[in-house]
C-alpha cells in the first residue's frame, strides 16, 4: 500500500516526506512498546504508534522502518521531525484510534506480520 | 578501528546517538544490511538500557575485518539477579521509563538472540557490564 492511500483511507497527514507519497509499505505492526517493534524483522513494515517521542523515530531508524503512522491526532515535535527528515523516515498523523487505524488498514489490503 | 561514546542516564533525548552513528559508519563500511541491524539492535538496547536504569555509561566499541566488539560499562543500581533479568516479560522500568515506550523487558533477551556472544556481569549497587560481539562475516568491504 502506498504511503497516499494510507493518508486517503485515514483520513492523514504526512508531516514529513512529501517527496514519498509513493513509498509502498507490504506490512504493518502496532504498538507503543519500542522493545517490541525491535524485535520485528520485516521489510517495508510501517509502524503504527501512539508514541510521540524521539525514541519512536530512533526504533524506526535502527529497525530499518522507513515509515511511522502516528494515531490520535498526536503531535509530532520539531526534533522528531528534522530527525526523521535526516533519516528518510516518513512520518503520517492520522486523527483515528490505533485499533481504528489497524481496521481500517487491514481491511483495505495491509497485511500482518502473523 | 575503535570508538567510545557516553551515556547519561534518564536522558531520553540523546539516547540512541551512539547506536545512530554506528549504523552510519557500518553502511559507509558496506557491511550486509541483516548484519548492521542485529548489531545496532543490541547496541540500542543496551544503550536504552543504561539511560532507563544507570546513572551513567561509556559504551566502547572495537571494530575489525571480522568482528564488531561492543562494551558497555555502566554506573548504576546493577542488577541482582541476572538470570531474572534475562527472562522475557521481567521489567523494573519506572513510570517514566514506561511513558518514554520502554519497560516491556524484552530489550536483554533480544540483544542475546541478536548477538554472536553476550557476556553481561553486574555488581549490585555498582553497576553493570555488557560484552556483545557479532561475527561480521568479512562483509566490511
Ligand atoms: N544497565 C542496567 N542497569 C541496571 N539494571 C538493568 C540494566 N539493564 C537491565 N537492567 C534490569 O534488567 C531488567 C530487564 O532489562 P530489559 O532490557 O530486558 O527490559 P527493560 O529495559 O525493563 O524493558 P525493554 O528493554 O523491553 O524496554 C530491567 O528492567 C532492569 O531491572
Ligand atoms: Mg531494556
Amino acid at each position: 500500500m502506498k504511503v497516499e492511500e494510507i493518508c486517503s483511507v485515514l483520513n492523514g497527514q504526512l508531516v514529513c516526506g512529501s517527496n514519498m507519497v509513493n513509498r509502498e509499505v507490504t506490512h504493518a505492526f502496532a504498538s507503543d512498546l519500542m522493545s517490541d517493534v525491535l524485535t520485528v524483522n520485516c521489510s517495508n513494515l510501517l509502524l503504527i504508534t501512539g508514541l510521540t517521542n524521539v525514541q519512536a523515530i530512533r526504533t524506526a531508524e535502527m529497525s530499518d522502518i522507513e515509515c511511522i503512522l502516528f494515531v490520535r491526532n498526536k503531535m509530532v515535535t520539531p526534533e522528531m521531525k528534522d530527525l526523521a527528515e535526516e533519516l528518510g523516515i516518513t512520518l503520517i498523523t492520522c486523527p483515528v484510534t490505533m485499533f481504528r487505524a489497524a481496521g481500517e488498514l487491514y481491511r483495505a489490503g495491509m497485511k500482518p506480520l502473523f | 578501528m575503535s570508538f567510545e561514546y557516553k551515556v547519561t542516564g534518564g536522558d531520553f533525548t540523546h539516547a540512541g546517538y551512539a547506536s545512530s552513528q554506528v549504523k552510519k559508519m557500518l553502511k559507509q563500511l558496506g557491511v550486509d544490511s541483516t548484519i548492521i541491524k542485529r548489531v545496532v539492535v543490541c547496541l540500542y538496547e543496551a544503550e536504552v538500557n543504561i539511560v532507563a536504569h544507570a546513572y551513567d555509561g561509556v559504551i566502547n566499541i572495537v571494530l575489525d575485518a571480522d568482528n564488531i566488539f561492543m562494551k558497555l560499562t555502566d554506573n548504576g543500581p546493577g542488577i541482582a539477579d541476572i538470570e531474572m533479568a534475562m527472562q522475557k516479560g521481567y521489567s523494573t522500568a519506572s513510570p517514566e521509563v514506561r511513558e518514554m515506550g520502554f519497560g516491556a523487558g524484552m530489550g536483554l533477551p533480544n540483544i542475546s538472540a541478536n548477538a554472536d556472544r553476550f557476556i553481561i556481569t553486574s555488581e549490585p549497587g555498582r553497576g553493570t557490564s555488557l560484552e556483545i560481539t557479532i561475527n561480521l562475516s568479512g562483509t566490511v568491504a
